[in-house]
């Protein structure tokens, strides 16, 4: 069953066009890569899926459900709900908040206690408050990071952060996760962690993940089918073998074989 | 034990609250204190209410709003025609408790002011940074115009005669009211959701949070509090006049949040009395005051930019730190002296 289809999915910034013709389709469970030269329009292409944009045409479906085209488009927060969870290019990580806070957002749409027991710090607040307190426990747990709970985020190290991005964006109870540039600032080492990462939580959270990145050997080794924008057009499509050696993938990214 | 009970918790410390300030104002009554000191004491709580409101929209929520005197000034001309007119001739005071007239005039008040607030935050909360206080101190403008602008409530001449019912009990039970209702909302699901905006908006929101009821509903609870602070100044001073409620008194509680540290709700308390204080300490130097308060910011900024306690909360646990450190710390001395001379022996 496909997760995630666009089709002829397009979006244009006053006169200039930034993605166009963009069609793709995820099946349940894929791991998808989307790769491109600088300026290509990926993370664009991620702000229309997540609905930080509209598209200017086309048509977005998650699980046969239009949730996004020009005539209507979902807020962020209403695609996240949806089930699309993400991380950014650059981390956006909650800094002044501690990890299982940063953690514990993410629960807040399951909250059910209005304002009045906020203030009064009734049963429903008590019960539900333990509950995220345990539930963002035990998923530090999973990635780890449960003894560095109480420190402020900005404290992590770096692949630290990274890991926590990912694991917030988990907490929200996703089917497909956009990933942007995940390994961006990685040494190889904190890249080959990431990997593993990524395999992991496919399997435990039976995850499709689509994936914007830079970092070839982590595109090639992970990735069962890849996508490569170039000026907003789909150049190319296919398994990492083709795209190798896809004399226009080779032209316009990669400049010399891989 | 009482943990498990936190109704009967909150209860117990309003009650405590209201015990400690009816013993205060016996004081008063009785001659004790002198009514400057009651006033100022008085005026404190005031502004202890307004700098925690603001703290909510503006450490926690991160939404800059300077416009918090024309929410003040819509609870307090809104209250004061409660009471001046009671409730529009529809009580008669000879006979109607003042209290329960009180409660509903800061009722009225407040719910005025949170409607205003969520008209005005409807629009205005889209915009960021700057240009929103930008906005808002528009609005602040607009509220002080048209009252003065409105013969009803005295124009120009504001409206004078309001019954005094401010005492000190009322200022200080409802700041601690509006300190117990703020902070346990900081510290909800909802809260944590308002830090989240403050943090990252786009984040927040592909976390799922609805950013745009979040912002809304903090500047409704801002506004609130703040019209029920402005309808208490006004029932203190017995008079509302618009130009109490110019942008300076906006900028006098931004201070506040900004000196006590964004986000801190002790930090807030503890800069709305050391400001109010420090004001009237300087009182006698006339113009030389101005220079003395300025000085104080740029001194604070220099050397706690980050607010007298940055983004902590006095806690008990923090005291008692604190003063096992105090007990400790002829030890240290102790410690060092030796540790000198043991140096001082190895060179020589």
């Amino acid at each position: 069953m496909s997760v995630l289809t666009t089709k002829k999915m397009g979006i244009r910034f006053g006169g200039l066009t930034a993605v166009s013709n963009f069609s793709i389709n995820l099946e349940e469970g894929e791991l998808v890569g989307l790769i491109g030269p600088n300026g290509a329009g990926k993370t664009t292409v991620f702000n229309v899926l997540t609905g930080v944009y509209e598209p200017s045409e086309g048509e977005v479906y998650f699980y046969d459900h239009l949730f996004s085209s020009p005539e209507k488009s979902l807020k962020p927060y209403q695609v996240t709900n949806l089930g699309i969870a993400r991380t950014f290019q650059n981390i956006r990580l909650f800094k002044e908040m501690t990890v299982i806070e940063n953690v514990k957002v993410a629960y807040n749409k399951n909250v059910t206690y209005g304002f009045i027991p906020s203030i009064f710090h009734s049963n429903v607040y008590t019960k539900e408050e333990a509950e995220i307190d345990n539930l963002a426990h035990e998923f530090l747990k999973i990635f780890n990071l449960h003894k560095k709970k109480e420190e402020l985020a900005k404290n992590l190290p770096y692949g630290e952060q990274r890991r926590l991005e990912i694991a917030r964006a988990l907490a929200t109870n996703p089917k497909l996760l956009l990933l942007d540039e995940p390994a961006a600032g990685m040494n190889p080492q904190e890249t080959h962690n990431l990997m593993e990462l990524i395999k992991f939580i496919r399997e435990r959270f039976k995850l499709t993940i689509l994936l914007i990145e830079h970092d070839m050997h982590l595109v090639m080794g992970v990735c069962e089918r890849i996508y490569v924008l170039d000026y907003g057009k789909t150049i190319a499509q296919g398994l990492p073998e083709e795209i190798r050696q896809h004399p226009k993938v080779i032209e316009a990214y990669l400049g010399e074989e891989v | 034990m009482l943990n498990k009970y936190p109704l009967i918790k909150y209860a117990l410390y309003l009650v405590g609250a209201f015990v400690f300030s009816s013993v205060v104002q016996m004081l008063i009554n009785a001659g004790n204190v002198s009514s400057y000191v009651a006033m100022v004491i008085t005026y404190m709580c005031i502004s202890v209410i307004a700098a925690v409101s603001l703290n909510l929209v503006l450490g926690i929520t991160g939404q800059f709003s300077i416009g918090h005197a024309g929410f003040m000034a819509i609870g307090g001309y809104f209250s004061a025609i409660i009471t001046k007119t009671s409730l529009f001739g529809m009580v008669d005071r000879a006979v109607f408790p003042d209290i329960i007239l009180f409660i509903i005039a800061l009722l009225i008040g407040g719910i005025i002011a949170a409607f205003a607030g969520l008209l005005i935050g409807m629009p205005t909360l889209r915009l960021r940074g700057d240009y929103l206080g930008i906005a808002t101190l528009g609005f602040g403008e607009i509220i002080r115009v048209l009252f003065l602008n409105w013969q009803f409530v005295g124009g120009a001449a504001g409206y004078s005669g309001v019954p005094r019912m401010s005492t000190f009990v009322w200022a200080f039970t409802l700041a601690a009211l509006t300190v117990i209702v703020i902070k346990n909302y900081i510290n909800s699901s909802h809260g944590r959701a308002c830090k989240s905006i403050r943090e990252d908006e786009i984040a927040a929101e592909t976390m799922g949070i609805n950013t745009t009821k979040y912002k809304v509903t903090a500047f409704v609870i801002g506004a609130f509090f703040a019209g029920i602070s402005g309808a208490l100044l006004v029932h203190m001073l017995r008079l509302a006049h618009p130009t109490m409620f110019t942008f300076m008194l906006s900028v006098e509680v931004l201070l506040m949040v900004v000196l006590g540290g964004l986000g801190s709700i002790s930090g807030s308390i503890a800069a709305a009395v050391f400001l109010t204080f420090f004001s009237e300490w300087f009182r006698d130097f006339g113009a030389v005051r101005m220079i003395f308060y300025s000085l104080l910011m740029i001194l604070i900024m220099l050397f706690r930019p980050k607010g007298l306690l940055g983004s902590k909360e006095i806690s008990l646990s923090l005291v008692r730190q604190g003063l096992s450190d105090l007990r400790e710390f002829p030890d240290r001395i102790k410690k060092r002296f030796s540790k000198n001379t043991e140096n001082g022996k190895g060179v020589s």
